[in-house]
Order: C-alpha cells, then sequence, then structure tokens
C-alpha cells in the first residue's frame, strides 16, 4: 500500500526556487508592458486640493498621471468576500478628493520604465489641506463592533458565564495587568505586486494573492464587469503571511492604470508602501484579571481587548475568543471593543486574534502561577477542561496534557529554579518560560478536480495557493495516497482563478478545506473508473461484475477479495470511455459537527532567554514547541512551518513594531532596516515536535491546520522567560532593551 | 520593437548602435528603452556577453529583471536591508538594487540562474532542498548567492561563523536552520 500521508518529502517545487525558475507575480512581463508607480498622500488626514500634473507628464518615458481628476469612475459594487471586514466600505482610489491616513493613494504615474516612473511620482506636486490626524489608541474611543450591534449578531463582543467581577472579589489570590502590543507589519520578502493586462473587456491580473477566487470576484465587483471575465494567477507567493488575503487598492490601481494606458501595466509596492494600505496586525490594549484559589482553582478570569482599526472599515480579529475555553473556570467574563483610527484598515496577520490575546492571557497565567508560588505548567495542569466551557460542548481532541509532557521532557523544564534571576550561565542572567498555544481547525467548503490522463498520471487542480507551507507537495501527499500511485505521478497545479474555488490560503485551513476536496475528488475518479471497468472496459474480467463489487487496493482495482487481474488507471483509460477520466471533489463541514464539538489545535511553548545584566541585551537562546495538530502530511515541511512560526513569534515578543507619527500618521520606521525582524544571527536552537493525536471528527482527513498556531503563544513564553531571568514583568510588546533598564 | 530597434532609436547609443551587435546580446526583454539619457554598457552574466544603452539610474536588479528578462534574482525592500538580490559581480556578494549599472561596466555578474551546471545542481542548491532550507522561495535566490560568497570567502566553517555572515539575508519565513545547515554541507563537501 502507498502511504503518501505522513512521509517527509522534499518540496516538489524545490528544484523551481534554488534555480530562480519559480515565477512570482512581478516577474510575468508582458509585451508592451508600461510601468505604474503609486503616489502615497503626505498627509494623514484632508483633501487633496490641487495636482499640478503638466511638468511631469513632459518628463522622459512618462506616459500617463492618472488621479482622482481624469480616472476612470469605477462601479464598486457590493461585494465583500469571506476575509473583509464584515462592516464598512473598502476603501475607493482615485475617486475622490478626501484623505483618510498617510500614504492613501492619490495618484498614479505611468512611464516607459521603473526609473522614469518612479522619478516621475516623485515629481508630482500634490498640495493638501491637512487635518490633524487621531491615530493613538490609547486617547481612541472605543466602540462596539457593529455586527455585534445588530440585532440577532453572529459575533458577540461581550461574552460572560458566571460573575466574573464578583468572584474575583472572594478570589484569594489575583492578579490583574494591562498589556500593550504594537502594530506589526507582516513584511513578506516579496512585495506586493500586479501585472494587468486588458483584452477587450477581459481582463488578466497576474498578482500576489492568497485568495485568488476572491480576487477575481473584488475586481469584477469594482470594475462593474462579470467575473468570469476576470483570470487571476498566482503560482508563487514569497510569503505573505496574511497581507495578501484581501484585494487591496494596488490591485485596482494597476488594472485601472491598464485601461487608461491601452497597455499591460506592472505595479510593485515599493517596501515602504507595504505599510501604508495592505493591511498589518492591530494595535492592542488589554487587561486581564484573574482569581484563584489558594490551590491554583481558577475561580474568575476577566478579559477585555480592543484593537485598533480603520474609519471606513471595521476589522474584527479573536481577540478574546480562547479565553473563554483555555481554561476550567466557572466565571469568565469577556468583552472586544475597536478603536477606530485615522489609519487604513487591518486585518490578518499569522495567528490573528489568537496571538495578541493568548500573550495577554498566558503572561497573566504565569504571573498567577508565581502569586501561587507554583510551578506554571502544574497550575496550567489544575485547570485543565474537560469540555469546552464556554460552549458546553466536547473537544473533538485536546492535547494539552500530551503537550506539556513532551515539551517539558524535550526542553528540560526541570532543570528550572523558579526564583527569578537564579539562574546564570557566565555573568548572562538566564529564563525558562512557557506558554499555551491555541488556534480553531477551520474547515471551509472548498473543490477540486482530478483529471486521469492516458499515460497514468493523473492532474490535480485546485484554486488554491503556496505561500511557504508546501501546498503544492502535501496536496500531492493527499492525492497520491488516495489512489494509491506514487507522488511522482501526481501533477499537482494551483493559483488560477478557473480552477475550482477554494477557500483563503489562511487561517491554517488548506489542508483541512483543499485536502478534503482532494480526497473527494480522488475517490470520485476511483468510482467512475469502477463504473467504466464494471462496463465492460477491457479484457481484465471486472466486465459485468456491479462497481460495488470492485475495491481499490495499491492503486488497482480488483473483485473484491481477489487479488488477480487487476486494471490500472493507465488500463482503464485506454478502454476508451471517457477521456480523459476526470473526478470532481467538494469538501465541507457539516453545520451539526460544528454545533457539536469544539475544534482546535493545542501547544505548549517554551523559551530560554539569556540576558546581559548590565546593557540588558536579550537573546533568545531556545525554542521549543510541542503541538496537537492532528495527522501531520508531511513531518519535514511541518517542522519547517513550526519552527518558522516560532520565530515570527520571536519577532513578535522582542522586536517588531510599526511606529506611526502622531503628527501626521507617518509609519516612521517603514523600511527593512528599521523595522526589526529575526534574522539568521537572532535565531535560536530550535524545536518543533508533534504528539500522536487522531482526530476523526475535524474534518476528513483528520489534520488540525499548524500555520498560525506555531506563531501563537511564542511571545508569552518569551516574555514569561525574561521575567523569570530578570524578575520584570513587562506588559508591552516588543520588549526592548529600555523595558529592562 | 526589438532590441537592436530600441538601440538605434536611443541618442546615446549611436556610437555603439552601429557597431555589429553580438548575436548573444539580442536578448529577448521587451521593454522598449525610452527617448531618455543612456550610457552604453556592457556585462557578462552566467558567461553571456550582453551590450545594452541604459538608464544612469538602472540598478544591476533592475538590469538583471527588467532589461534581461533574469528574474531569478528577487527584488524585496530595495534598500540593500534584506539581501534577496544578492548577486556575485567579480567573485563578489553584492545587493544588487544597491549597485548601479554603469557602475558595473565590465563585470562578470553570476545569478541564480547561473549556478546549476545545467541539469546538475550545485550542491548547495542540493543541500537548500534536503534541509528544507526555504519555503515561500523569495529569499532563497539570495540566500545562495550569498552563501556561495560566504563558503569562498572562507567564512562557514562553523554553524555560528555561518549565521553571522548570513545574516545579511532576511528570510521572513524563517527557515534559518535549515540555511545554516546547507550552507554548513555545502562548505564540508567544497573542502573535501
Amino acid at each position: 500500500m502507498t502511504t503518501a500521508i505522513g512521509k517527509s518529502l522534499s518540496r516538489i517545487d524545490g528544484r523551481l526556487k534554488v534555480t530562480g525558475q519559480a515565477t512570482y507575480a512581478a516577474e510575468f512581463n508582458q509585451e508592451g508592458q508600461a510601468h505604474a508607480v503609486i503616489v502615497g498622500s503626505t498627509v494623514g488626514l484632508g483633501r487633496i486640493e490641487a495636482i499640478d500634473s503638466a511638468a511631469v507628464e513632459k518628463m522622459p518615458g512618462v506616459v500617463a498621471v492618472i488621479s482622482h481628476l481624469n480616472a476612470q469612475r469605477l462601479a464598486y459594487n457590493e461585494h465583500r468576500g469571506p476575509i473583509d471586514p464584515p462592516a464598512g466600505e473598502r476603501l475607493h482610489v482615485l475617486q475622490g478628493t478626501e484623505i483618510r491616513f498617510f500614504g492613501e493613494p492619490v495618484a498614479i504615474v505611468v512611464a516607459e520604465t521603473l526609473d522614469q516612473a518612479e522619478h516621475a511620482a516623485n515629481a508630482l506636486k500634490v498640495t493638501y489641506s491637512a487635518r490633524q490626524p487621531q491615530v493613538d489608541a490609547h486617547a481612541g474611543e472605543r466602540v462596539i463592533p457593529a455586527v455585534a450591534r445588530r440585532p440577532g449578531a453572529r459575533a458577540e463582543a461581550d461574552v460572560a458565564r458566571g460573575d466574573a467581577d464578583k468572584a474575583l472579589e472572594t478570589a484569594a489570590v489575583k492578579v490583574e495587568a494591562e498589556y500593550v502590543i504594537a502594530r506589526e507589519n507582516h513584511n513578506p520578502m516579496e512585495p506586493h505586486a500586479t501585472i494587468a493586462a486588458w483584452n477587450g473587456d477581459r481582463l488578466t491580473l497576474w498578482s500576489k494573492s492568497q485568495f485568488v477566487a476572491n480576487e477575481q470576484a473584488e475586481i469584477a465587483a469594482i470594475f462593474g464587469i462579470p467575473p468570469e471575465n476576470v483570470q487571476v494567477n498566482c503560482p508563487f507567493i514569497g510569503g505573505a503571511f496574511g497581507t495578501s488575503l484581501r484585494t487591496w487598492p494596488h490591485v485596482t490601481l494597476a488594472a485601472l492604470a491598464a485601461r487608461h494606458v491601452n497597455r499591460p501595466v506592472k505595479l510593485v509596492l515599493t517596501r515602504k508602501q507595504m505599510f501604508f494600505a495592505t493591511g498589518h496586525r492591530p494595535y492592542t490594549l488589554q487587561r486581564i484579571a484573574l482569581g484563584a484559589q489558594p490551590d491554583g482553582k481558577l475561580i474568575s478570569i476577566a478579559h477585555e481587548g480592543a484593537g485598533e482599526t480603520s474609519r471606513y472599515e471595521e476589522f474584527m480579529e479573536a481577540l478574546t475568543s480562547v479565553t473563554s475555553f483555555m481554561y476550567s473556570c466557572p466565571n469568565v467574563r469577556t468583552s472586544y471593543r475597536l478603536i477606530p483610527l485615522d489609519a487604513s484598515t487591518p486585518t490578518y496577520m499569522r495567528g490573528p486574534g489568537e496571538a495578541s490575546g493568548i500573550h495577554a492571557l498566558e503572561c497573566a497565567v504565569d504571573e498567577l502561577a508565581y502569586k501561587l508560588q507554583m510551578d506554571p505548567i502544574d497550575l496550567r495542569r489544575i485547570n485543565e477542561p474537560q469540555i469546552d466551557e464556554g460552549r458546553q460542548v466536547p473537544f473533538s481532541s485536546r492535547s494539552m496534557l500530551k503537550c506539556y509532557d513532551l515539551g517539558a521532557e524535550r526542553f528540560g523544564w526541570s532543570r528550572r529554579t523558579p526564583e527569578p534571576g537564579s539562574m546564570r550561565d557566565g555573568r548572562l542572567l538566564i529564563g525558562y518560560g512557557m506558554a499555551n498555544a491555541s488556534y480553531p481547525c477551520l474547515f471551509a467548503p472548498a473543490n477540486a478536480r482530478v483529471r486521469l490522463l492516458p499515460d497514468g498520471t493523473v492532474e490535480v487542480e485546485a484554486a488554491a495557493s503556496d505561500m511557504g507551507p508546501g501546498t503544492y507537495t502535501s496536496m500531492s501527499q493527499v492525492a497520491a495516497e488516495y489512489l494509491g500511485i506514487p507522488v511522482e505521478r501526481i501533477r499537482f497545479s494551483l493559483g488560477r482563478s478557473d480552477f475550482p474555488a477554494t477557500p483563503p490560503h489562511g487561517g491554517s485551513m488548506t489542508m483541512a478545506s483543499v485536502g478534503s476536496a482532494i480526497r473527494a475528488a480522488c475517490l470520485d475518479l476511483q468510482a467512475k473508473a469502477a463504473v467504466l471497468a464494471a462496463k465492460g472496459g477491457g479484457n481484465a474480467g471486472l466486465a459485468g461484475q456491479s462497481p460495488e463489487a470492485l475495491e481499490w487496493r495499491d492503486g488497482m482495482l480488483f473483485v473484491k477479495g481477489r487479488s488477480d487481474r487487476g486494471v490500472t488507471y493507465a488500463d482503464l483509460v485506454s478502454y476508451g470511455g471517457e477521456s480523459p477520466l476526470v473526478g470532481e471533489g467538494t469538501a465541507a463541514r457539516d453545520a451539526e459537527t460544528g454545533q457539536k464539538y469544539s475544534m482546535h489545535s493545542f501547544g505548549a511553548v517554551f523559551a530560554e532567554v539569556a540576558i546581559d545584566p548590565d546593557v540588558k541585551t536579550i537573546k533568545v537562546r531556545r525554542a521549543l514547541g510541542a503541538y496537537g495538530v492532528g495527522r501531520v502530511v508531511n513531518p519535514k515541511l511541518a517542522t519547517s512551518q513550526c519552527i518558522g512560526g516560532m520565530i515570527g513569534g520571536i519577532g513578535m515578543a522582542i522586536m517588531e513594531r510599526t511606529v506611526l507619527d502622531r503628527r501626521n500618521g507617518r509609519p516612521i520606521n517603514a523600511h527593512m532596516a528599521d523595522y526589526l525582524v529575526p534574522v539568521n544571527l537572532d535565531t535560536p536552537h530550535i524545536e518543533a515536535h508533534f504528539v500522536d493525536e487522531e482526530d476523526t471528527i475535524v474534518n476528513p482527513l483528520g489534520v488540525k491546520g499548524l500555520g498560525e498556531i506555531a506563531l501563537v503563544g511564542m511571545s508569552a513564553a518569551v516574555s514569561n522567560a525574561i521575567h523569570h531571568a530578570t524578575g520584570r514583568r513587562v506588559h508591552e510588546l516588543p520588549i526592548m532593551i529600555e523595558n529592562l533598564l | 520593437m526589438s532590441r537592436r530597434e530600441a538601440l538605434q532609436a536611443t541618442a546615446g547609443a549611436v556610437a555603439f548602435a552601429a557597431l555589429p551587435l553580438p548575436a548573444q546580446a539580442a536578448d529577448s526583454a521587451a521593454t522598449p528603452v525610452p527617448p531618455t539619457q543612456t550610457l552604453p554598457l556592457e556585462v557578462t552574466v552566467n558567461g553571456r556577453v550582453h551590450q545594452l544603452a541604459v538608464d544612469p539610474r538602472l540598478s544591476v536588479l533592475d538590469m538583471l529583471r527588467e532589461r534581461l528578462s533574469l528574474t531569478g534574482t528577487k527584488k524585496g525592500c530595495n534598500q540593500g536591508a534584506c539581501g534577496a538580490c544578492t548577486v556575485l559581480i567579480d567573485g563578489q556578494r553584492v545587493n544588487a538594487c544597491l549597485a548601479l549599472a554603469v557602475m558595473h561596466d565590465g563585470a562578470k555578474i553570476t545569478t541564480i540562474e547561473g549556478v546549476a551546471e545545467g541539469e546538475t545542481l550545485h550542491p548547495l542548491q542540493v543541500a537548500f532542498i534536503e534541509h528544507d532550507a526555504f519555503q515561500c522561495g523569495y529569499c532563497t535566490s539570495g540566500q545562495i548567492m550569498s552563501g556561495l560568497g560566504c563558503i569562498s570567502e572562507g567564512h562557514a566553517s562553523s554553524a555560528e561563523e555561518i549565521s553571522y555572515w548570513m545574516s545579511g539575508n532576511i528570510c521572513r519565513c524563517g527557515a534559518y536552520p535549515g540555511i545554516v545547515a546547507a550552507v554548513a554541507q555545502a562548505a564540508k563537501e567544497d573542502r573535501t
């Protein structure tokens, strides 16, 4: 039996990536293509008073200067994709004079070459009337999200069981703290890029997107054309982490510019522009209060969270959701608010909501363990729930305790002496910290197509994406597994909007959703092939059998219970029935399962820090994650994904922040030299482990997803380790030298 | 418009447009050269000679990507801070985004497209696949070019040393442990 799932295969697209042949959006150069550069607002709030383009239009190579003065009026028909904010209206570009945030596109310059376009864009004179933007979340008004205010709302802003406030008053041991987490930008290595080419009323986009099906629908709605007139292609994504889920204004601008100049246009954002209007992890403010009995049993959890949003859209994330089910506790109250600012709309960034919310919760739990003089893992064990107490339903699976065991053992947690500052390596202060991690097991409707070719190879198609987790490889493994043929005979294609539709490549749901659809398509193909064989194909003795009397083993079709005269896929095609034979698959979670079970991945993450006692430099020396994520399709790639996520979490903990100038809303560190991310030398010794976990409820594949959870929790583990090393509780991220001086 | 026509239409290139162009220089990058001041330039990229008329503002990176259709070299930040554009110029690793093309007349440039010998991957490329030293692949070209430089400079004797000398190449996916392992393996093979 071929068992492709569970094998540590190297990446199928590895050769393309190490030879420079993997082709990203900006590399699909078109004949006659011009280059477009966006001119961004240099004020953070106000109006465009004038744009003087005459001089720029005369500059060498300039083809067009497009602004609200001469841009096409766009339809902006209603379309709200599953990744768009639930309330508000998306930014309309070049349609008027209003400026809502610093860097908002006010014009595009199109020229023959990139150098000419950049020079001309810099030379364009735009006059504004400016007002004072409000970009300080601490000073902003907190509002209840509109979707929670509506009658019968699906999202709840306030959730409670028991009486957390009253219970807190009576608690023997309490902690209470406020947490501030900086705005972060995804900063994938590949900048956002779109090449747009019109052919009559048909538009082709080669565009960086984690969701080509939605990009097609969104651009069609914006331009008021049928979706089938828009083709979106994106075979490779140079990292995204959420920033390419939505279709941002630059995609519209590229298409608008291409139509304006009547030739293909390439538009690539500069690194600086990546900080303006392509989303960010919102700045968040949280307050946590915990109350426990002297034995450590939690009796009260209150979690109040608020995140920034823009004035024109309400971005929401699951900031406080985990708090209702992470621990057993009779009295829990959570609230979620938004803080509208004169800024662009935030978006999902790896581990959205959970990364920030769990940081606060897990730092508070660590603080409580110190007040109780208990080991932080022991405290968590005492409060391990049997069911999801928030929803009063069982977990589909929860391996938290196994994660503690495996993680603590591999990390060497028992070597930890609890007293802050008690561990040293030479003169360096050493700290060990840990935290829980969790992320929901999402599963959205997905489709796939499997096509059996005459040579016995199989083409698999889905409009999915591969931003780095290894979708090309792992989906090929799924198809190979269910067809019972070697992976080498599978050719999986993705990233085209005309392929069977799939959900966004985010939220750790790609394998759950697309993988399940591919499985279904493979089973459909096998069923069709069996019918073909039973109808009398060939001379293998299967003719006249009922399809139910046949079974697939090792990629061949047999009469049940017999091992002679098997028929291969290639044989079946040659019988001359339908050719090529096509299987179609759809997968979705039934509503009942969603109601009956609480479905989440869980993990325990650990960090060791070394801190210089004099200058307080912080080095994460070791990091380790133990995860219960169901079945692991490719351990080699899954390990890489987890290591990468933990490194992202280290960035969140001690480096990453986007700082806005309060005078005008300008991101003051909008480049890779001042927006610090972990580099090679910042990388600790790092390990990812998976506990054995079988979950037959989450989806047909039993996979729980791991892209998000890999980042979640690490910032709290590092923060707790810093406390262990220094005795200092720093309640803001990133934690920097100055916080420890 | 062909490259030859483009060159002839360019005032600054008249002098050498009259010269017979070597056949290998008739590259197929389709971007027309605009009516602006250009300077003549000869560079050898992956062993192939290119004679170009270039805008003096053109970076080596944009020359590779936009003029020579060598898109394996990536633009990550265009500010010399991420290393995605690393190439070897006369054997030295350089951020191609910070190098003006006109300052490299006569230079020999090696890009990711010139690393494998035909179908045979370089040992460092093999090691990158083996150690899963990338995820999205966008920084990979720069990492490999930088790794080649790191090895040839003699900066690959230990994991710590590799980590230090590879820290100019950011990998946002966080494939650093694999990158260090891959460079170490290729360096070891290089020594034996």
